[in-house]
């Protein structure tokens, strides 16, 4: 049997016979690869970045939500009927065992003014546990107390965008601002936490205790009422535990007799954003699955080629038949060749794809997610279709006749 | 421990009532009619006969490229009429060397590289390879020409490269079809005697092919082919 240092040295002696030849089917692989690697590191980079987004939200949330009106048949959507009350909300938070924690909110829009800046922002009236229940840092300055909730006092907490608009380089921390007119002291300015997936900047907030939200602000049809809550489970695990402890309990506070519809949502925000990171691992494979398609393309001009290669070789092989080569040595000989295309090919494709996704993941600010084993199994990859798409050439030159193939013109 | 006794007594080559016939669709066109013949070690053998003789199918079977139809064949006292496709490679690896009227060197390759190929086959290890090579080129006279590429060489020089190809691993036989059809007189007849050194020093084995009577004049033996079958057999004069 030939050996393999002589048969790769026959094989690079071949390819540099022709190298424009060798060098455009080597292009297809080259690309093939690129697109492959550059695809799944920008599929698995968006799905990182969904991921932290999840993250950001707050872990193990579920959202309550007021249940809706009916007006002459239009419907108006969830939290239109004010149905919570803030007792509700201290009620779940003492009496179902899988909630950690529970934060109710009163939102409404409002402009806001600071010097000759204004600015209009959700404006959410809520208790302290909000920092903890989303894990998100205060900055500078510090939350609200429960103090302030009990006394209604006119502080704020405010997002790095509204301090931003309204502030520019000063430090917000103890200026006064007016929302809706009513001045109101920054305590403390939240980190910033970047848009959702939805594009909606996080940011762009202010907290202010619940019970001054509910006075000064934005009053109630009834007092006391919130627009929603957000509930805290304990575990991950622990998440639809606590949805049906919340629907009981609430079913319970507000006597819906059986068979009758709730008066509330309770949505799990957590399994929501696990559909997103689902919905971006299906694009990655997606992705992945029409990049190798044009890899399969550079396969099957690898294979193109070889059989030229073959016939217009037939004379060679018909040379190295008659001297004593056997089928497996002639076989072997192409399927390096080809082998050695695709390799070479492919370890260029992970260069420039390498490059490519660390460009794009720059340019769209997303994380990088190449894996070496992504890398590894690209470059196995290559090989296989080096083997594969070259193996019917060379399966075709083994079963040549010699006494044909040196007779050949 | 027989069989080996009896396979000393046997003749180099040994055809015995071999057809060579050829099957295109429904038509059988016999190349080869029941011919028999006997070769011993050491001769030197022309065959000639007009085109369509069976002479390059007589030359394709004895050199283990084509099977018989039916018939044997015994090479060394072995049968290899029905070896496999690799087995006949094996054989023609190591105890046949061919020379072809278009020399049929490899391309792009330097004439060591090319005297070197039959041992590529047989797994010799390269720092033998490269010295069996520069000897069978010495022999033939290009030693310094190792590093020659083909398009680089003369026509005669081509050919003696061939047989250097030939010879390298100790083939017993040389199998030369119209060695000198692309040369002219004065470098057939230089080929044609490195024939002769080579089969009276070195006791290979020579069976050659040709159409012009001055190069079978070179042989001690000439076989004529007509239609399929051997006409004439006869010794000729040592030149």
């Amino acid at each position: 049997m030939i050996s393999l240092p002589v048969i790769t040295r026959i094989s690079l002696r071949a390819l540099r016979a022709n190298k424009m030849r060798s060098g455009l089917t080597m292009l297809g692989i080259v690309i093939g690869v690129a697109a492959v690697i550059a695809m799944l590191s920008i599929g698995s980079g968006a799905r990182q970045r969904v991921s932290s987004e999840v993250a950001s939200m707050g872990s193990n949330l579920l959202i309550v939500v007021s249940g809706s009106t009916s007006s002459g048949g239009a419907r108006m959507g969830a939290g239109s009927d004010p149905t919570l009350t803030l007792e509700d909300a201290t009620a779940i938070a003492q009496e179902c065992p899988a909630v950690l924690d529970v934060a109710p909110l009163h939102s409404g829009t409002a402009q806001v003014v600071f010097g000759n800046q204004n600015w209009s922002t959700v404006v959410m009236g809520t208790t302290a546990s909000i920092v903890h229940i989303r894990e998100w840092q205060v900055g500078s300055g510090k939350a609200f107390t429960e103090q302030d909730e009990r006394h209604a006092n006119k502080v704020c907490l405010i997002g790095a965008t509204v301090a931003e608009k309204l502030f520019g380089s000063l430090d917000p921390v103890g200026r006064v601002v007016r929302i809706k007119k009513i001045p109101f002291t920054v305590i403390g300015v939240l980190e910033k936490k970047g848009q959702t997936l939805t594009g909606q900047d996080q940011d762009d907030i202010i907290y202010v205790p619940i019970t001054t939200a509910q006075k000064k602000l934005f009053r109630a049809l009834v007092p006391g009422m919130i627009q929603f809550m957000m509930v805290k489970a304990i575990s991950t695990d622990a998440l639809d535990d606590a949805e049906q402890q919340i629907t009981a309990l609430l079913r319970q506070r507000h006597r819906i007799g059986q068979g009758q519809e709730n008066d509330f949502t309770v949505r799990n925000l957590t399994q929501m954003m696990q559909t997103a990171v689902n919905i971006a691992r299906i694009m990655t494979v997606l992705l992945g699955a029409i990049a190798s398609i044009s890899l399969l393309v550079g396969g099957i001009g690898i294979m193109n080629i070889m059989l030229v290669s073959v016939t217009e070789r037939t004379r060679e092989i018909g040379i190295r038949i008659a001297v004593g080569a056997k089928t497996w040595d002639i076989r072997l000989q192409f399927i390096m060749e080809a082998m050695t295309l695709s390799l070479i090919g492919g370890s260029i494709g992970i260069i420039l794809g390498t490059a490519g996704s660390v460009a794009v993941s720059r340019a769209f600010h997303l994380p990088t997610g190449i894996s070496p084993l992504a890398v590894l199994i690209s470059f196995g990859f290559s090989a296989a279709v080096g083997v594969f798409f070259g193996f019917y050439p060379a399966y075709k030159a083994s079963l040549l006749n010699p006494i044909d193939a040196l007779r050949y013109e | 421990m027989v069989a080996a006794t009896e396979r000393r007594h046997q003749p180099l080559i040994s055809v015995h009532e071999v057809s060579r016939i050829y099957t295109l669709g429904e038509h059988r066109i016999p190349a080869l009619n029941g011919i028999s013949v006997s070769i011993e070690r050491g001769e030197f053998v022309a065959i000639m006969g007009p085109s369509g003789s069976g002479k390059s199918t007589f030359m394709n079977i004895i050199g283990c490229l084509d099977r018989p139809t039916s018939g044997t064949y015994l090479l060394n006292g072995y049968d290899v009429g029905k070896l496999s496709r690799d087995a006949l490679a094996e054989i023609r690896n190591t105890t046949i060397g061919f020379v072809f009227q278009g020399f049929n060197l490899l391309p792009r390759t330097s004439a060591l590289e090319n005297v070197e190929l039959p041992l590529l086959y047989n797994g010799t290890p390269s720092r033998r390879r490269r010295e069996q090579a520069l000897e069978a080129l010495r022999i033939v006279g290009l030693a310094d020409r190792w590093h020659h590429h083909p398009s680089q060489l003369s026509g005669g020089q081509q050919q003696r490269v061939t047989i250097a190809r030939a010879m390298v691993n100790n083939a017993s036989i040389i199998m030369a079809d119209e060695p000198t059809g692309n040369l002219d007189t004065k470098t057939s007849a230089e080929i044609m005697e490195l024939f002769v050194r080579l089969n009276h020093e070195s006791h290979i084995t020579i069976i050659l092919v040709t159409h012009e009577p001055d190069i079978a004049a070179y042989s001690r033996r000439l076989i004529r082919f007509l239609d399929g079958t051997i006409i004439s057999d006869e010794a000729t004069a040592a030149p």
